[in-house]
């Protein structure tokens, strides 16, 4: 079973950063092609500033009135979303690593904080599986994939806290860790996640459409 | 022949019988609907739709945007991202392999469950717009045949005379005689321009002006009148700025109707168009024809009557004697101020004409739709129940205005009228609705 | 044509009439209306309570009516109004009404060659056409688009002739609507049909129809063209071989189409008003080659001038080698001729004319409220309140400029011949 370590820590961590950037690239130079072909117009209407505005009223917190009249969930999306990109890429261990491989690397957080970080991460995906579950309208619109998402999220987490921890069989957790990290990134671009690379088209071609022809805003 | 024999099959039941989508169901078989949603997607399927289908992380905050959402019991099939769900969701999961009972599901739910308001996308993280995604359906019902046998009708109407209500072109004429004739008796000199080359503004109305609220021209005249205005109407068909096809999806039809408007605008070579108090019309003349047709802006300026009531007023071109007593509220259209801004316009025009001012909450873009919207109360009678109890919020928002003092609501757009009126009358509500020109003539100078 | 040779061409300006000085006399005058040799001016005035009439030169007709609308002037400088009393309308030639009265007429066509005078009618909710005081002996249920050949001797019109119920989209979908020529329907019927051209020799009318909700096409004397498109625009015959050319919506844009078959290359984002030259060898039409983007295109070759807003009013010289247009972008409006823009921007700008052996353009401009005649990109020297359409002399040395000064300059109505050569840059 440890044979595939080194392939996992090394052969995996490549294809698993390749398939990321290659497909978001991908998908998103896809995109653009057929917004060309099909729907020429939006390039028209694209204006960078409005799109601006639009975005930055929906990545601060309670800047949209949605975001104001659901405060809790407001705070948990943004906190989830902080750790969540922030953890892999400050966490020791993985900044370590960098610079064992390239002699190069930054600031790392400490490992407390990362440890928080990460319990975070994975209590707030809780909250939105219970959010799933429990609210009826995000119930009816969940499907299978949105559930099997949120294990996939939090896989990584679950798994790295515990090798950090090195609790019973860290060494397979280690290797989970890896796998799961790797598949998370792998889906990225194919799956729910997406949304990510998504958000600043959409919110940027919302914002407009809204500022530039209609004159109104969008948050 | 009486084929009006729509009925309503009960509350509890979801499908409500309309012949027309009943009919056009029947007409299908799954091959024709497969050809002809895989040749849709593939034609017009951009990237919009794959953009919006795969952002939406169905976290539900659009929900509460949604007033059928809302005034259902927070149903979540009414929430906009289910409509989705049920509708174009299912069509690109399934490639288009849907069958006829599908399609009157879906024709039913993007004709009467959606009002296009838009209102969603504001609160949707990613700015989708659902919208977007029920004209699509709707689109897919054109192309389909099973739209409900109303608002078809009207799209019929578009088709044949290029204005709404089958208005002939004699009657069209007529009818502005005689309202020039009517308001001669009030101001002896006052004239309705028809055809005058050279104008500065062509004034454009909508199809059930001539055919019920023939007033409101009269209004107009002396509201132009007053002001000075040189305007003039169109003696041939482009005279009706209106359009239900937009909201059937024959998309080919609205831009045939937008080209004829602007043509009667350029063809008398005036200098911009001022249009009548409706919401659709401007969306479809300042949004979605000019762009079907090529053009990014209208190629004329596009007025509507509140930008054009600030501007007579705020120049002083007339005057307000009494300003009009009773206690009004405001209801912001959707098409003109999420799909145009002209909320605060529209506050100083009320300012300006009326003593007491009580807004509703939520308003200006936050407002919610009258339930009559984006072609919804087009589809008639059968859905009118339904369109009624599908808008209880809209009920609750008036009513707590109404606690607040306010006696009258301004709604300057036909479409929000028949809605509203709809409302106040279901939930017994005793406010009384306006125009905004309403208002002015009655509370301006008129000489 | 109108006997243009006749008309007074002595350069220099005449003063027709004290225009400003007549309007006190009523209680209300319409704005003026001017015949083609500029020799009469008529506005439909407000004589009494409810009464209307026309004043000519200063004159006001002996007859007055209800109403009074839609004044104009036949070829022969005849002024002619749409008027009514007793709620029953007519058409009044100088002051003298037609025998037959009925309950609406609109949409008064003249004829440009000869005096006929063409309208559409309405009595007991039947519809037809009338022609110089004689209605078609067929009626219909509705109608709409008339046309008439330059002569007046033929007349088309869009025509319902089949009933459907209320609300009834079934039999509307079935067809009811078709072409009536002279009175005499098509055999065929449509969805719809919209925008008849008549061929040159006036024996043959072309439609754009729509077959079924999806499928448009032209239909030339009751036959279609054998090809549906996703949509069509207006036909127009060729001038003289009874071809029938129209812009059709391919996959692609748009393009246009001869006869069923597609002809021009190019596919544009938008493709109407098409003109062929006066001898039929061009083809010239107002495209968007790509989105928000228009100028002319003509045989498929766009101009390399992009006007932003708006291009409108091609027309072709009489050689048929030159065309000139007008183009709108940032809310000003220009005229252009062979790709070349006329550097002064107007707030209006109308179609431009041509002189007879092409060498000149003329074409009425408004700024600042003022009008003008710009001639070759220069405007002459001259302001004026109002103004018509300019006239070229047959043999194109002089240019009638029929307009009302502005009131500094006396508000007069009168009648200037420039010297071309003069006006040349
Ligand atoms: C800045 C742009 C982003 C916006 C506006 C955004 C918005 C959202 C929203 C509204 C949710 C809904 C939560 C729910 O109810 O499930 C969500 C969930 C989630 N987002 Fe983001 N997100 C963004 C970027 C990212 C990025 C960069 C990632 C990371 C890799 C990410 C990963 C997730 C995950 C894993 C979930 C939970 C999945 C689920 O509940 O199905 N998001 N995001
Ligand atoms: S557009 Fe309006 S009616 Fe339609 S789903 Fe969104 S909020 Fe509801
Ligand atoms: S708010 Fe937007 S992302 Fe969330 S469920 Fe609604 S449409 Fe989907
Ligand atoms: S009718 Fe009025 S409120 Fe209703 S959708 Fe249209 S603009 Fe909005």
């Amino acid at each position: 079973m440890h044979e595939i370590y080194p392939l996992a820590s090394g052969f995996l961590v490549w294809v698993a950063f390749g398939v990321f950037i290659g497909g978001t690239v991908l998908r998103l130079v896809l995109l653009a092609l057929k917004a060309r072909r099909k729907d020429p117009v939006i390039y028209q209407y694209f204006s960078f500033y409005y799109a601006a505005r639009s975005i930055i009223h929906w990545i601060f917190p309670f800047a949209s009135k949605g975001m104001r009249d659901h405060p809790v969930f407001t705070i948990i999306a943004f906190v989830f979303h902080i750790c969540l990109i922030l953890t892999p890429i400050f966490v020791a261990a993985h900044v370590i690593l960098i610079m064992e491989s390239w002699q190069t690397g930054w600031w790392y957080l400490p490992n407390a904080a990362a440890d928080i970080m990460t319990i975070i991460v994975v209590l707030c995906l809780l909250f939105f599986l219970a959010r799933r579950i429990l609210q009826k309208d995000v119930r009816y619109l969940s499907t299978a994939g949105d559930y099997v998402l949120l294990l996939l999220v939090a896989a990584p987490f679950i798994t790295g806290f515990w090798t950090y921890h090195q609790w019973y069989g860290f060494e397979t957790a280690g290797l989970l860790h890896m796998l799961s990290g790797e598949l998370m990134l792998i889906c990225l671009p194919f799956t729910r996640l997406f949304h990510m690379a998504l958000f600043p088209f959409t919110r940027g071609y919302s914002g407009s459409e809204f500022g530039a022809v209609k004159g109104a805003r969008d948050w | 022949m009486n084929t009006k024999n729509n009925t309503e099959t009960g509350a509890d039941q979801k499908q409500i019988h309309d012949v027309a989508i009943e009919e056009g169901a029947r007409r299908l078989t799954r091959e024709k609907i497969h050809s002809v949603l895989s040749e849709l997607i593939r034609t017009e399927g951009g990237a919009r739709l794959s953009a919006y289908s795969n952002a939406c992380v169905h976290c539900g905050m659009c929900s509460e945007a949604c007033h059928h959402y809302l005034s259902n019991d927070r149903d979540p099939k009414l929430s906009p991202a289910g409509k989705v769900k049920q509708t174009i969701a299912v069509i690109m999961a399934r490639k288009g392999k849907v069958g006829p009972d599908f399609m009157k599901k879906a024709c039913e739910i993007a004709f009467t469950e959606c009002n296009l308001c838009r209102r969603c996308m504001m609160y949707c993280p990613f700015g989708i717009d659902v919208a977007y995604l029920m004209l699509f359906i709707r689109r897919a019902c054109h192309k389909l045949g099973v739209v409900p046998q109303y608002i078809q009708d009207t799209a019929h109407s578009h088709s044949a005379t290029m204005n709404q209500m089958w208005v002939r072109d004699d009657e069209w004429i007529d009818t502005l005689q005689w309202q020039e004739e009517e308001a001669r008796d009030e101001i002896p000199n006052i004239r309705i321009p028809i055809e005058k080359e050279g104008a500065d503004i062509f004034y454009s109305v909508i199809g059930p002006e001539p055919k019920f609220r023939a007033q409101l021209i009269y209004q107009m005249a002396v509201i132009m009148h007053a002001s000075g205005a040189d305007w003039t109407m169109s003696a041939t068909p482009g005279w009706d700025n209106s359009d239900m096809c937009m909201y059937t999806g024959d998309m080919e039809m609205t831009a045939r109707l937008k080209k004829v408007h602007f043509e009667a605008a350029t063809r008398l070579k005036t200098k911009r168009i001022v249009m009548g108090e409706c919401g659709h019309a401007f969306r479809s003349v300042y949004d979605v024809g000019n762009r079907l047709l090529g053009w990014k802006m209208p190629p004329l300026p596009m007025v509507h009557a509140i930008e054009f009531y600030y501007e007579i007023l705020q120049q002083g071109h007339i005057e307000i004697e009494n300003k009009f007593e009773q206690p009004v509220t405001f209801h912001d259209p959707c098409n003109i101020v999420r799909g145009r801004g002209l909320h605060e316009t529209a506050r100083y025009v009320v300012d300006k004409t009326c003593k007491t001012f009580i807004e509703l909450e939520p308003n200006r873009e936050h407002n919610f739709c009258c339930g009559a919207g984006g072609g919804v109360i087009n589809c008639g009678p059968p859905f009118k129940n339904k369109r009624v109890k599908s808008n209880r919020i809209k009920a609750e928002q008036l009513a707590s205005a109404k606690s607040k003092g306010a006696e009258v609501v301004i709604a300057p757009c036909h479409n929000c009228h028949g809605g509203l009126e709809d409302i106040i009358n279901h939930y017994e509500l005793g406010m009384e609705i306006k125009f905004l020109a309403d208002i002015l003539y009655e509370c301006m100078k008129k000489e | 044509m109108q006997d243009r040779q006749n008309w007074d061409w002595t350069p220099g300006r005449r003063i027709v009439g004290d225009f400003d000085k007549w309007r006190p006399a009523y209680e209300y005058m319409e704005e003026p209306h001017v015949s083609a040799d500029g020799e009469k001016i008529a506005a439909i005035v407000k004589t009494g309570p409810e009464e209307f009439s026309v004043c000519v030169n200063g004159q006001p007709w002996e007859s007055h009516f209800e109403k009074a609308w839609s004044l104009g002037f036949t070829q022969e400088n005849c002024p002619v109004a749409l008027v009514s009393d007793t709620a029953m309308w007519t058409v009044a030639v100088d002051g003298v009404t037609w025998n037959n009265w009925y309950e609406f007429v609109w949409n008064p066509i003249f004829s440009t060659k000869g005096s006929s005078i063409t309208a559409a009618a309405q009595s007991e909710l039947k519809y037809f056409a009338l022609t110089d005081d004689i209605p078609w002996e067929n009626s219909f249920l509705a109608l709409t688009c008339l046309i008439a050949t330059p002569d007046g001797k033929n007349i088309a019109a869009v025509v319902q002739d089949k009933r459907f119920a209320e609300a009834d989209i079934d039999n509307f979908q079935q067809g009811c609507f078709t072409v009536a020529v002279n009175g005499n329907a098509w055999d065929t019927h449509y969805v719809n049909v919209w925008d008849l051209d008549f061929s040159g020799d006036g024996s043959q009318v072309a439609a754009e129809v729509r077959t079924s909700l999806y499928d448009y096409t032209i239909a030339v004397n009751g036959k279609t063209w054998d090809k549906q498109y996703s949509c069509v625009w207006a036909p127009r015959f060729h001038p003289s071989d009874g071809s029938v050319s129209a812009p059709v919506k391919l996959a692609g844009g748009w393009s246009l189409a001869r006869n069923g078959e597609v002809i021009w290359n190019r596919r544009y984002f938008q493709l109407w008003h098409h003109i062929y030259s006066p001898d039929g060898n061009s083809i010239a039409a107002v495209t968007a080659p790509e989105f928000g983007r228009w100028t002319i295109a003509e045989d498929d070759q766009p101009w390399n001038l992009r006007f932003n807003e708006l291009a409108t009013d091609p027309v072709y010289s009489p050689g048929g080698d030159r065309i000139a247009c007008v183009g709108k972008s940032g809310g000003k409006w220009y005229i252009a001729a062979d790709d070349t823009i006329w550097d002064t921007p107007n707030d209006m700008a109308w179609q431009p004319v041509f002189s007879p052996d092409g060498s000149h353009v003329a074409a009425k401009a408004e700024r600042d409220g003022r009008y003008t005649i710009v001639v070759d990109g220069r405007p002459v020297d001259e302001v004026f309140a109002a103004v018509m359409q300019p006239v070229f002399s047959p043999d194109g040395r002089r240019l009638l400029v029929k307009g009302i000064l502005p009131e500094s300059a006396g508000g007069q109505y009168c009648r200037h011949v420039f010297e071309v050569d003069a006006l040349a840059p």
